[in-house]
């Protein structure tokens, strides 16, 4: 018999081709070891349709919270045994990637826009990607407003009035990636001052600064505080099982994303690309509208399943529409920004407290009562609540930058002082301006009577 | 003095040998964190700047007074809370007394996150408590706020470790001392203040001194009170803040250990040169005095109070666990078993891991308590205190630093079998939490054998007993009090720990309950289960407890019967 040699060639090809596919699907190790900071609603519903797609692939999901779980990476870098870091901060990833422990990668999903509202869906180094997003708000109990008798507060400058006094919380930016993006994103939107001057106007309500994100949600859950503000999801997924609050957007608010990377050396990289793939496709993103997680997709395709009601941040264009979120910005004051909140309003917010309550005292006061003198002292009086150590400019210095990170990239890079030396002086200064604060509005106050 | 050391090689060999594992384990570990705390963040070069920066910082002034206030104060509401229980279940024919002793270690397991959540959903600003009072009288109590608040919570939390230490004590004093007093015309609170209370004095100062350290270093209660001006939390908060490398949290550490050592001291100081040993061990078990029907009312009335007050966190957690929702309102909306089927679909492994892990733990902490108090109560050997101030620094130690530590010292180690790192295996978990709790343990077995006549190990010794049978047959027996409450400390507090496992667990399989509490804790929807398995470790927990107590119990009865034989 002769045998066509193209004949041959093309059969053969035909063959092979045959069995591509299934073997470059099936080609994954059979393990695969991801580090999350994600509750196991979320990581679950994945794991198993992950598992149940790539049949023989075992996840294991370690549960660290995003602190730990970078230290976790950093200590075990020499002899990596993770293959995924998936987690909502951006700023954790930043810190990852700076270490040079993430992997780069090309994602093949389709559908996925360059960027959502202002922010870029993944990282344009192709380090980490972002798979779902989320914009932050105002959470509230509605017992508990019902109780108390407060109006609903729906923008930001409503949580300033003296109604909301002790009613409201919020997570410190140095603890929370995501509370450092609202922080970020009030400030860009109302500018340097006038963006502290409203943030220390709410924390001036706030009844405490938790020291976990997760501490915001759970204290509106429980009656706690009243209002919260918090990423949405956390809204969502307390509502689905059960708890009576509900939630807004503001209109200054941002939508970001939460993210994947795969880390370096890791031990099973196509399982992780498998994995990052999956979670990416259609399919993963639907996993997304599980009322437990709740979560916005990043492909706009995904909305079409969504159940009623469900936010569109690709369409409703007045979520994340205030502001134009400049991420290099935010980047270059990062640390400065967290330390400055943590210094002003964490650590000392028992003297702004008072200082903010004497000050809605002496307003009452002087509405019954108009006095001029007491008005002027009032202003002054704010005025030396809203007071910031250093400006704008100052605060985006790269010297200044390098205080926080120590690390530096050059060795002609400069510090402009210890961490503890240059805290210690935001701190006396803002010590001194919330007395100074007080004894004003005090002064109005008796002035008033 | 190395003669020392030759003249007597049986304890010169344990001395090492727990020098050697307080080394590796300790040490090791925590120097190859903390280093940077003397380094210049700039060059790296070493310096004491940042001590300098520490002690001109006013916020760290302030939170350096702010903890000592806390610490001191807890002290002295823990023994209020403490004295009343210990006394009357042990000095008297009292009803029940096993079952309070028991119930009375349960404050001890707060379950990380829940136990916070169940706190403030009765205690809160607008919790039952509050809730009620507002509706009733129109007034609410700040429970749960400011250092007065950390103050309630901590002496709630930590008054067991008074508990059993002075129960411990007061179990080994001999009622004649009691009957001298009486016959010359003693009684009532006098004879508690001049003769009951001076002899438990080991036992006292060892539990008041590990409340004070505790709470000094303590980070989960002002956590959740979200009250951050105190040192251990301003430590935690710059050490876990991501990537930031402020070197003042690893600063602050030292500080801590320095000062919880200077405490230990002047707690040593405190007990010198007074003798507590009384050689009767009152032969046939404690004969117990009576109360008159009038006093057994008001002493009824007392530990009741008390009991309420301090196990009030465990009811409102096991409402939590059997409640649907429960938010703004006195109790839950309604009540379900669901979240104890879902604990129990999910995660029947934890429960396992846990008891083994605590048990291991616990053992191991008894073992070298034992040791180290013995090498520094009956022998010479040179540095012997140092064992004992090294193994209490552990108790100030964050368990992130010692995480960190480990995962720095033993990640890079492989294995002797199967090739994965030495800090993946759970047994590094175990010995990890054997260290932290060590302090506890040992400061039991300190005041055990402290109480401990010296004059009955000489007296077998001269029946012809060696060193080792002696210590097996007269010094073991005789301190298993002490042991078995330095034993239920440890396992208790091992159980629910959190900060060093949730960095070293590599593998779910091999994870305790409380890392499944944390990863319940993440959502809103795990409230319950959480909180199901809160109520679990405390099941487990007291029934430890329960069956120790019977156990001493009957082991001593066996002694008395041998005795009268």
């Amino acid at each position: 018999m002769r045998l066509d040699p193209w004949r041959f060639l093309w059969s053969a090809l035909f063959v092979a081709g045959l069995f591509a596919g299934p073997v470059v699907a099936q080609s994954i190790e059979d393990k695969l070891v991801i580090i999350t900071s994600f509750p196991k609603d979320l990581t679950g519903p994945f794991q198993a349709a992950f598992e149940k797609k790539h049949a023989g692939a075992k996840v294991e999901v370690l549960n660290k919270s995003t602190s730990a779980g970078i230290k976790f990476l950093e200590e075990t870098a020499s002899k990596n045994t993770t293959d995924l870091f998936w987690a909502s901060a951006p700023d954790a990833f930043e810190v990852l990637k700076g270490a040079g422990l993430l992997h780069k990668y090309s994602t093949k999903a389709k559908g996925i826009p360059e960027k959502i509202g202002s922010y870029p869906i993944h990282d344009p180094d192709g380090l980490y990607f972002g798979f779902a997003a989320s914009g932050y708000g105002i959470m509230w109990n509605t017992r508990y407003v019902q109780a108390k008798g407060l109006p609903v507060a729906k923008e930001w400058d409503d949580l300033k009035k003296p109604v909301y006094f002790g009613h409201v919380a919020m997570s410190a930016p140095s603890r929370s990636g995501t509370t450092h993006l609202t922080v970020e994103t009030i400030l860009q939107g109302e500018g340097w001052d006038k963006g502290w001057a409203t943030l220390k106007d709410i924390s001036g309500n706030f009844k405490t600064v938790t020291e976990r994100s997760f501490g915001v949600p759970d204290g509106v859950n429980s009656g706690d505080f009243g209002f919260g503000i918090v990423i949405d999801f956390f809204a969502f997924s307390s509502q689905a099982s059960g708890f009576p609050v509900d939630f807004v957007y503001p209109k200054v608010t941002s939508v970001v994303p939460a993210n994947i990377g795969i880390v370096k050396n890791a031990p099973h990289p196509k399982a992780a690309e498998a994995f990052v793939e999956f979670v990416l496709s259609p399919e993963g993103q639907e996993i997304l509208l599980d009322p437990k997680i709740r979560r916005l997709p990043v492909n706009p395709a995904t909305y079409s399943k969504a159940p009623q009601g469900f936010p569109n941040p690709f369409q409703d264009k007045s979520i994340g529409a205030g502001v134009k979120f400049d991420a290099k910005l935010s980047e270059q004051r990062y640390r400065a920004v967290s330390a400055l909140f943590d210094v002003v309003v964490t650590y000392r917010h028992e003297d702004l407290a008072k200082a903010t309550k004497a000050i809605h005292d002496a307003e009452a006061a002087l509405a019954k009562k108009p006095n001029a003198e007491g008005a002027k002292l009032v202003k002054e009086a704010r005025a030396a609540v809203t007071a910031m150590p250093i400006s704008a400019a100052e605060a985006a210095k790269p010297e200044f930058a390098a205080v926080f990170t120590k690390t530096r990239a050059k060795k002609e890079d400069k510090a402009a002082g210890r961490q503890a030396e240059v805290e210690e002086q935001w701190d006396s200064f803002a010590k001194k301006n919330y007395a100074d604060a007080k004894e004003k509005a005090d002064k109005a106050r008796s002035l008033a009577k | 003095m190395i003669a020392e050391f030759r003249r007597h090689p049986g304890p010169a060999a344990v001395f090492f040998a727990v020098a050697a594992f307080l080394v590796v384990f300790l040490g090791v570990p925590v120097v190859n964190v903390v280093f940077v705390a003397f380094q210049d963040p700039a060059t790296g070069a070493f310096t004491l700047v940042n001590f300098e920066d520490f002690f001109r910082t006013s916020l760290f002034r302030e939170s350096f007074w702010n903890s000592i206030y806390v610490a001191a104060m807890t002290v002295v509401v823990a023994s209020a809370l403490a004295l009343p229980l210990a006394y009357f279940t042990t000095r008297f024919h009292f009803g029940g007394a096993a079952v309070i002793q028991s119930l009375g270690v349960v404050p001890l397991i707060m379950p990380p996150f829940v136990g916070a959540v169940a706190m403030q959903l009765l205690f809160g600003r607008n919790g039952s408590i509050n809730l009620l009072l507002d509706s009733w009288f129109g007034i609410t109590i700040p429970f749960m706020s400011g250092l007065n608040g950390v103050i309630f919570v901590e002496a709630i939390h930590y008054f067991p470790f008074i508990l059993l230490n002075v129960t411990a004590s007061l179990q080994i004093i001999d009622r004649s001392m009691e009957e001298s007093a009486q016959n010359l015309g003693s009684s009532g609170f006098r004879l508690f203040r001049r003769i009951v209370f001076p002899l438990a004095m080991p036992g006292y100062v060892a539990g008041a001194s590990l409340v004070f350290l505790k709470v000094f270093d303590d980070l989960g209660t002002p956590l959740l009170l979200n009250v951050n001006k105190l040192l251990a939390p301003q430590a935690y908060l710059r050490i876990s803040t991501v990537g930031v490398t402020d070197p003042m949290g690893y600063v602050i550490s030292v500080i801590l250990v320095a000062f919880s050592l200077l405490a230990m001291w002047a707690a040593t100081l405190a007990l010198r040169g007074k003798d507590y040993a009384t050689v009767q061990r009152g032969g046939g078990g404690l004969a117990r005095r009576r109360m008159r029907p009038s006093e057994k009312v008001g002493a009824y009335a007392v530990v009741l109070l008390v009991l309420v007050l301090v196990l009030s966190p465990h009811v409102g957690l096991a409402l939590l666990s059997f409640g649907t929702v429960w938010s703004f309102s006195t109790t839950p909306d309604a009540y379900t078993l669901a979240h104890y089927h879902k604990i129990f679909e999910d995660t029947p492994e934890f429960v396992t891991n846990t008891v083994l892990y605590a048990t291991l733990a616990a053992g191991i902490d008894v073992v070298l308590g034992t040791a180290i108090a013995y090498l520094v109560l009956r022998t010479r050997l040179p540095g012997r205190v140092w064992l004992d101030y090294m193994a209490m620094g552990a108790i100030v130690v964050p368990g992130l630093v010692l995480g960190i530590g480990y995962l720095r010292t033993f990640h890079g180690v492989e294995a002797p079998w199967g090739g994965q790192p030495l800090a993946a295996w759970w047994g590094i978990l175990v010995i990890a939490l054997a260290v932290r709790r060590l302090p506890y343990a040992l400061r039991s077995c300190t005041a055990a054998l402290q109480q401990l006549s010296v004059s009955l190990e000489e007296a077998a010794e001269n029946l012809g007993a060696g060193k080792l049978r002696t210590v097996r047959r007269i010094v073991v027996p005789l301190m298993a009090g002490g042991m078995l409450a330095g034993f239920v400390t440890s396992f208790a507090t091992a159980a629910v720990e959190l900060s060093t496992t949730i960095m070293l667990v590599a593998r779910e399989s091999d994870a305790p309950l409380s890392y499944a509490i944390y990863v319940y804790m993440q959502s809103a929807a795990g409230r319950g289960p959480g909180a199901a398995l809160g109520i679990v470790a405390v099941v487990i927990v007291a029934l430890g407890a329960f069956f120790s107590h019977r156990v001493i119990e009957s082991e001593r009865r066996e002694r008395a019967v041998l005795a009268a034989a």
